[in-house]
């Protein structure tokens, strides 16, 4: 399965390298209105066609995806560090902390995420410019995704806190940050790179839901969300197979990062 | 023997020709409800599917012609207004029975009206006739005349009776029994209404058969616009009324023949800025918002044309004023829509001390202009629009941030906190006569959303439109009434608290099997003359 993984990761590089050059192998700006050419069919001009509004879709899906792509696993690296703090700290000091974080955390995962996501995307302030609307969508979904990965890390803390090795570490008189530095997050390591690798795509599947809700980044930027909205519609984009184009893609990038990520799980 | 035969042969062609001509025996209309209705009791009704049970099944004392947009006799056969239009008296067609059996006679007209005035039921129905404190009276004057007092005078009156279904005072099976053309015969909640034929339906067409032509409808509940687009396409329902343009386009290269684009409707998308004085926002920017200056140049900058070609795919057209041009009676035909027009749009912001630098726009202040417009999310249309604003604005160095909020947000914002700077929104509008509109126009009413329930007028133009708007609501002269409603709309086009961008057409989807329809602008657009629609081969409608 090696050359899977080879095809897989490769595959992820050229997504990436084309959407961090968006500005250079975009055809054209991602908000210009073609208004002569709604909903025009591929060409050579317009690679995918034109969505509803006449803007190029092939340019918006270089610029969707690199809003997507870079911002999901900002975000996943944001939770995941919340979640280390907060299930590291809870686990290796126990007793009430522990209790009290983790009562917070299944209070976290029992809420309707999505509802409450919406509830506070209507409470921000209105006037916000599409790129800081982008930046606070995945702030939110960072801010809060760390549960799952606090309750996973609040596991290992405890059982490390009693692990052997620690024990041996305080009786040869290291304590506070040294040991916190030098012994434990070294051994978080692996069990935060597999939540960070968790929370990317469902991050980035949050955003595409939040967009289809209408509630995710802010026109006209673009992102897999808002890109994905086209195909709300079934009878209305049947007949033109290229709007499939964005929810090939995404489930492409997220299945390769999920062949790439098993490699992985062996050596954690 | 022979002779027998012959006659018995006639007898039985003449039989099954009288067969084809009547009614067509087993027929079954079927459509779509969006929504279950949420009563039966016509006095009560407020949902569109609600109005839509009703209007199949109530009668009424005169019914407006949806096509001539005239009143026509129904249950009464004339009526006449005295007394400044307090009062209104009505002479009854005779003989004529509900679906139960149960006689119709004056004083179930009196008992309807005692009903939908009763302050206990809080009739929607009966709203639109209080004009004042006080009792309403019925006098039923014999079987066939009854005479209704008002308190006050009721702008269009009769008209209003368009919506009355005349209940039954004494049939045991209460509002159930009806007048109109077709019966509640089953309610599977959640799933289907069965309406059937109306055995005693007092008309009948030229030709003397008794009205209506089809034996039962079918009304499925049903949500989701796809699948009902599917079940036109499979022959399982008749037609689509209020049909999406995507949709329109879509079905007129797979069925062409099927849809109907009636014109332009009554409905309108607006923007409109928050004037409210104690709203939350910087003092510039109401001093923008306020400005006559601002928001005609923001008009300007707006390309309507292209909204209603890209977005609407040409199934709209640009607005001119709160009058859609699909009222034929009201509309002022003088006015036409704002230009899209950049550089008179600068000279309205040079105006007001407005200063382009480096292509973005400053106030005299040199506050960058920036502001953000609201939307309900998941309205493609009205996201579109905005998009296409902000790409037009841009035009002229305005940043606009288009925020998609969940509604009830969005009304908490606009109604509550005023926590908002522009909002865009349409209106949906079944009524003609624009005394249906106070509720916006006078400055003191809630709905008047740029600055609602404002305690005296903020601005001069806004007592102009009060003073014109009470006028019109105080006479029956219909001169009268028209020059004032002409003199608000022209106040209105040019002051714009509400920008006008476009009215969208009437559009709908009719099988080819579904004779005699003829889609109108106004609701309910297919079916308005249910009575007279028949179902058929699709050979026999091609026709």
């Amino acid at each position: 399965m090696r050359w899977v993984r080879i095809i897989a990761i490769a595959f992820l590089v050229v997504v990436s390298m084309s959407c961090l050059l968006a500005n250079f192998v975009a055809p054209a700006p991602y908000a210009y209105q073609f208004r002569e050419l709604p909903d025009a069919s591929p060409s050579r001009q317009h690679l995918l066609g034109t969505d509803s509004l006449g803007r190029d879709r092939f340019s918006r899906l270089l610029y969707g995806t690199r809003v997507s792509l870079l911002l999901a696993p900002a975000a996943a690296l944001f939770a995941s560090i919340l979640a280390a703090l907060i299930g590291g700290s809870a686990g290796f000091v126990g007793g009430w902390l522990e209790r009290c974080v983790m009562a917070a955390t299944d209070l976290f995962l029992s809420l309707p995420w999505l509802f409450l996501l919406i509830t506070v995307r209507a409470l921000l302030p209105l006037n916000i410019a599409p790129f800081t609307s982008v930046l606070v969508t995945f702030a939110l979904l960072g801010s809060l995704g760390w549960a799952a990965a606090a309750r996973v890390i609040c596991a290992d803390a405890r059982s490390f806190s009693r692990s052997d090795f620690i024990l041996l570490a305080r009786a040869s008189g290291s304590g506070g940050f040294r040991l916190l530095w030098r012994h434990v997050v070294p051994n978080f390591k692996p069990v935060l790179f597999a939540q960070f690798w968790i929370a990317v795509p469902v991050f980035i599947l949050a955003e595409a839901n939040l967009g289809v809700l209408g509630l995710g980044v802010a026109e006209p930027l673009p992102s897999w969300g808002s890109l994905l909205r086209e195909l709300e519609s079934f009878s209305s984009m049947s007949g033109q197979p290229w709007q499939f184009f964005p929810l090939i893609l995404l489930i492409a990038v997220i299945s390769c990062i999920h062949l790439a990520l098993r490699k992985q799980e062996p050596s954690l | 023997m022979r002779q027998r035969l012959i006659r018995f042969g006639f007898l039985l062609i003449t039989f099954l020709a009288a067969g084809a001509m009547h009614a067509q025996s087993g027929s079954q209309l079927r459509f779509c409800l969006h929504s279950e209705p949420k009563t039966l009791n016509p006095v009560l009704m407020a949902d569109e599917s609600s109005e839509t049970v009703r209007y199949l099944t109530g009668g009424v004392l005169m019914r407006l012609n949806r096509l001539t947009q005239t009143l026509e006799p129904e249950l009464a056969t004339s009526w006449k207004e005295s007394a400044g239009g307090k009062t209104i008296t009505f002479k009854l067609r005779a003989g004529l029975h509900f679906s139960d059996g149960t006689v119709f006679s004056a004083e179930d007209v009196a008992y309807t009206i005692q009903q939908l005035m009763d302050p206990a039921l809080h009739s929607p129905t009966g709203d639109s006739f209080r004009s004042a404190e006080g009792k309403v009276i019925t006098r039923v004057e014999g079987r066939d005349r009854v005479t209704v007092t008002f308190p006050a005078p009721v702008v269009g009156l009769d008209k209003l009776f368009d919506q009355v279904a005349i209940m039954s005072a004494t049939s045991p099976q209460k509002e159930l029994a009806v007048l109109g053309p077709y019966y509640v015969a089953e309610n599977k909640a959640g799933s289907y209404l069965l309406l059937k034929r109306n055995p005693n339906y007092w008309k009948h067409d030229a030709s003397g058969a008794q009205l209506p032509n089809i034996d039962s409808i079918r009304l499925d509940i049903q949500q989701n616009r796809d699948i009902e687009m599917v079940r036109l396409a499979r022959g399982e329902i008749s037609f689509i009324n209020s049909l999406d343009p995507e949709y329109f386009d879509k079905l007129a290269t797979q069925a062409p023949g099927t849809v109907h684009d009636a014109g332009v409707s009554l409905d309108s998308e607006q923007l409109w800025f928050n004037q409210v004085p104690t709203s939350p926002l910087p003092a510039y920017k109401k001093a923008w918002f306020t400005s006559t200056n601002f928001r005609r140049a923001i008009s300007n900058a707006i390309n309507r044309d292209d909204l209603a070609r890209v977005v609407f795919r040409g199934h709209a057209q640009p607005a001119v004023s709160w009058v859609s041009p699909a009222n034929k009676v009201w509309f002022n035909a003088k006015l036409q829509p704002h230009p899209y027009d950049q550089k008179a749009a600068l000279r309205f912001l040079a105006n007001d001390g407005f200063r382009m630098q480096n292509g973005v726009l400053h106030d005299r202040d040199g506050h960058i202009v920036e502001f953000s417009v609201i939307t309900n999310a998941g309205n493609k249309y009205r996201e579109r629009m905005a998009t296409m604003i902000q790409q037009d604005l841009a035009g002229i160095g305005i940043r606009l941030n288009v925020v998609t909020l969940d509604f009830p947000s969005l009304i908490e914002r606009i109604t509550r906190t005023f926590d908002y700077e522009a909002s865009l929104l349409g209106l949906v509008n079944n009524d003609l006569d624009p005394n249906s509109q106070m509720n916006v126009w006078l400055s003191s009413a809630e709905n008047h959303q740029w600055n609602p329930s404002e305690k005296t007028p903020a601005t001069a133009w806004e007592a102009e439109i009060d003073n014109l708007m009470r006028a019109q609501a105080a006479t029956l002269d219909p001169k009268k009434r028209k020059k004032a409603v002409d003199r608000v709309q022209e106040i209105v086009w040019e002051q714009e608290p509400f920008i006008y961008l476009v009215n969208k057409n009437a559009l709908s989807a009719v099988s080819k099997s579904l004779h005699n329809a003829h889609p109108v602008v106004l609701h309910p657009q297919v079916y308005w003359n249910v009575d007279q629609l028949s179902l058929g081969s699709e050979v026999a409608q091609s026709r």
